[in-house]
């Protein structure tokens, strides 16, 4: 069995440690592609994200999209975490992790799954601003669907 | 009875994250679904006033508008999809 780990949590993670996780102790593991995404602030303005999310289908669907990025790429090991809650510019939302035996194969997992983790995952990112007012609702990017599209042939 | 679930401004608008609610029988598709909760106050008209801006998730999957939601425990509406 190929380990997938995924987690929906409030907690931060630790991409190093997690990596370790699907290495330690293989040697049939030749490549490591890993990608975290973090809170960013483009206009100076924004004092958090708060993350929405489905819980139980959250997890569920990370999981669907892990068990097809897996037997597609043929992965050694897959782990994806995802954070909700209140996070603030600088601070780390998501983690892909993807091994593999060569270099491709973990780079295409990696990808695969974050661009269908952003437009399938059930979360949903609101902005809070600095002046104590609440924003908007973050809105869903044409590119992001054909980001996405582009691996349906 | 089903139980209906609401996600960010779909939740926000409707004013509720969560109800159960008996469905009429002509209700058989997640798209009946939509146009049937919009005729049940402002509230829900305004969050389900454009109905291809709403996602459908049955038992916690994404289905199209034209699923039928006949046995469905759990339907979930929200806006696409924001997070990584």
């Amino acid at each position: 069995m190929t380990p997938l780990t995924v987690r929906v949590q409030s907690e931060d993670f630790d991409l190093s440690g997690e990596s370790r996780t699907l290495t330690e102790g293989r040697a049939d593991v030749g490549a490591v592609v890993s990608f975290v995404g973090l809170c960013r602030d483009e206009a100076g303005s924004l004092s958090a994200l708060e993350l929405e999310h489905y819980p139980g289908m959250a997890e569920a669907e990370i999981r669907r999209i892990g068990e097809t990025a897996i037997s597609r790429f043929g992965l050694l090991g897959l782990t994806a975490i995802h954070r909700h809650g209140k996070i603030a510019p600088g601070e780390q939302i998501v983690l892909v992790i993807a091994t593999a035996p060569h270099r491709q194969a973990a780079f295409d997992g990696a990808n695969f799954m974050m661009d269908y983790l952003k437009t399938s995952a059930p979360f949903w990112k609101k902005e809070h601003r600095k002046d104590g007012s609440s924003g908007d609702w973050v809105s869903a990017k044409d590119a992001d669907d054909r980001a996405r599209d582009r691996w349906m042939d | 009875m089903v139980k209906l679930v609401y996600f960010a401004w779909v939740r926000e608008r409707i004013g509720k994250g969560e109800e159960e609610l008996e469905l009429p029988p002509e209700v058989k598709t997640a798209g009946d679904l939509i146009a049937h909760l919009a005729t049940l106050g402002e509230e829900y008209e305004n969050a389900l006033q454009f109905p291809k801006a709403i996602r459908v998730a049955i038992n916690q999957e994404h289905v199209e508008h034209d699923e039928p939601i006949a046995g469905a425990r759990e339907i979930g509406l929200f806006p696409p999809m924001t997070g990584g």
